[in-house]
């Protein structure tokens, strides 16, 4: 027997009232840790899946609809625009780096995306098997894609018009599968990548199939004397200066637009943080409730429970160690609450990614335990201690002759 | 060893306990008789460091008891003096077994001695048992074992047949005065119980004649 068996005894003594008081705060406590998961997996996609990139440039429109498609393509492009324009750009002296992209078409809900070998080198991805494109229609898919589709390389398919859910097929022509990406936990897999040049002659009407044999450009843009349209660009900087001047240049003085994705993410999580924080002022209230909850039962059984504090005391218990025998209750009734309410916070998550096979839910993790789970534990530590303080204090003064007596 | 001299109490000024000088020897026996309100269970709180008298001095083993600390006195309570009330009070979220043991621990002691005593007081097969599957006189029966668990020195007994019939109530004043002589323990029964009379020889009348 000991002081923490004790208390244990007497919480399952009321399993009702226990198990009542463990799920309020569990519950609270759950809202908190899928916020916090949630917030801290998006904000770390988010730098990751935009690291290089200091610009895009697209067709106007939305900024920030500029940026969720081109960067982590989750919405729909603003547009395309004439390759002309954008090559001209291209030698603007603040311009490092400049990758084309082109994009419209999808197969079964997977993003066919055209670009070139540096938009591979953005995010340096291993092959897991084949090799990067050569010649259109060859194409290489990200991790997910190729498990979820059971494509091997080898294969071939036939993608849709449309970004998202397909309008026709584009049945003319075939994709190749020529090589399948490791697992990079970024947006690359998700995405089937090839050749602009591939994005270009499934649209074509005419079927010159010479062209079909030439190899595809690997880097710029590519070689061609009619007039192309690429859907967005994204953009290195050669020095910070650029940062300031580039993008004004671009959005006044053409046809273009210029977004930052740091700028526009940080707007986003500007504009979401309200939602957060009234969801997060919720979780605060019933964790508030469920302390009050653990405080009530406390006080509440603690005038059943003199007699037995008095009679614990006739055999040798002091006054402290009936403080610390309620403490305890309290302190062992929230730190189960935390527990289970951080279990499940993740099995929420777990759930919420089975249920979703796309988008930017799906690339949540509910295996991912962070350092600010263990404050969680703390947070409601505290509660505990707060909510039987009172009740512990009472049962440090009780009065055992006069308890004895009154019986 | 209790000795307990000039002993002075009242709950209000005009209204004094009447409380006699006691010395007991390790082994002796003593009935203290008195009817309702004549200050029989204050005695009792007193003798077992429960309620400090106004004046004089109460010595167990040498040690006088409220000149400890608190703390002190909690401790020295658990391993020299075992409580028997007129309820049995057990601890219902516990075991009988529990019961015994939860007295070890608060009073640091081994509780080698639990076996034996539960099986000297009939109730060993209930030991699993829960408070509320016992019976009263088995009730009352681990209330003694449970009192008896650190091997006090001297036991203090408050009604202890009170609620119990007469076959239950001369088995617990037989048990409790085997196990004092067992174990060479003081012992002192508080009653009105007339029933308890003739088993303990060595008696005191408090506050008039029953």
């Amino acid at each position: 027997m000991n002081m923490l068996k004790l208390s244990w005894k007497y919480l399952i003594a009321k399993p009702l009232n226990t198990g009542l008081n463990i799920l309020l705060l569990a519950l609270g406590l759950a809202i908190i840790t899928v916020l916090i998961l949630i917030q801290d997996q998006f904000e770390q996609k988010m730098t990751r899946d935009a690291e290089g990139i200091d610009l895009v440039v697209g067709a106007k429109g939305s900024p920030l609809q500029l940026i969720l498609s081109s960067v982590y393509h989750i919405d729909f492009p603003t547009g395309n625009i004439d390759m002309n324009e954008a090559m001209a750009l291209s030698r603007n002296r603040l311009v490092k780096n400049i990758i084309p992209l082109g994009m419209g078409d999808n197969y079964q809900g997977y993003r066919i995306v055209g670009t070139n070998y540096d938009y591979l080198e953005l995010y340096n991805p291993q092959m897991k098997e084949g090799v990067v494109w050569e010649k259109p229609f060859e194409v290489v898919l990200g991790y997910e894609v190729a498990i979820k589709l059971g494509l091997n390389v080898g294969d071939d398919f036939v993608g849709s018009h449309g970004i998202g859910s397909s309008s026709h097929e584009h049945d003319e022509h075939p994709y190749l599968v020529t090589g399948i990406l490791d697992p990079m936990g970024n947006v690359l897999d998700k995405l089937i990548l090839t050749s602009i040049e591939s994005v270009w002659y499934t649209h074509d009407d005419d079927h010159d199939h010479e062209k079909f044999e030439k190899s595809v450009a690997k880097t710029g843009f590519p070689e061609t004397d009619e007039d192309r349209e690429v859907t967005s660009l994204l953009i290195q900087y050669r020095n910070p200066m650029a940062a300031v001047q580039l993008p004004r240049q671009i959005n006044s003085r053409t046809s273009l637009q210029a977004a930052s994705p740091s700028f526009e993410i940080s707007r986003l999580f500007e504009l979401l943080g309200v939602g957060i924080k009234l969801i997060q002022g919720l979780a605060i209230v019933i964790i508030i409730i469920a302390g009050l909850g653990i405080f009530i039962a406390l006080f509440n059984s603690l005038k059943e429970r003199k007699y037995d504090l008095a009679v614990m005391r006739t055999l040798g218990a002091s006054s402290g160690q009936l403080f610390l025998h309620i403490l305890l209750e309290g302190v062992i009734l929230t730190v189960l609450g935390a527990i289970v309410g951080i279990l499940m916070g993740h099995l929420f998550i777990a759930v919420l990614v089975k249920q979703s096979d796309q988008g930017l839910v799906s690339t949540l993790s509910a295996t991912v335990f962070l350092v600010e789970e263990l404050w969680i534990l703390a947070y409601a530590v505290a509660v505990g201690i707060i909510a039987s303080l009172i009740p512990a204090w009472n049962a440090y003064q009780t009065d055992i002759a006069k308890q004895l007596t009154k019986s | 060893m209790l000795i307990a001299k000039n002993i002075e109490f009242s709950y209000q000024p005009d209204q004094k306990f009447n409380i006699p000088t006691l010395e007991l020897k390790s082994g002796e026996q003593l009935l203290i008789i008195g009817k309702s309100g004549s200050g029989k269970t204050t005695i009792l709180n007193m003798l077992g460091g429960l309620l400090k008298p106004l004046k004089g001095e109460i010595i167990i083993n040498g040690t006088s008891l409220y000149q400890l600390s608190d703390a002190a006195l909690d401790k020295f309570r658990g391993r020299n003096i075992g409580i028997i009330f007129q309820k049995p009070h057990i601890l219902s979220p516990l075991t009988v077994e529990e019961n015994l043991k939860l007295a070890n621990f608060f009073s640091g002691t081994d509780g080698v001695k639990n076996e034996t005593l539960l099986k000297d007081l009939d109730i060993l097969d209930k030991r699993k048992a829960r408070v509320y599957t016992l019976s009263e006189g088995e009730a009352q029966r681990v209330s003694i074992a449970r009192a008896l668990a650190n091997s006090p020195t001297i036991i203090l007994a408050d009604e202890p047949t009170a609620s119990l019939d007469d076959v239950n109530a001369a088995n617990v004043v037989k048990i409790l005065k085997k196990q004092a002589e067992k174990y060479n323990a003081v012992l002192i029964i508080v009653t009105h119980d007339q029933r308890v009379k003739d088993h303990i020889s060595n008696q005191i009348t408090i506050g008039g004649e029953v």
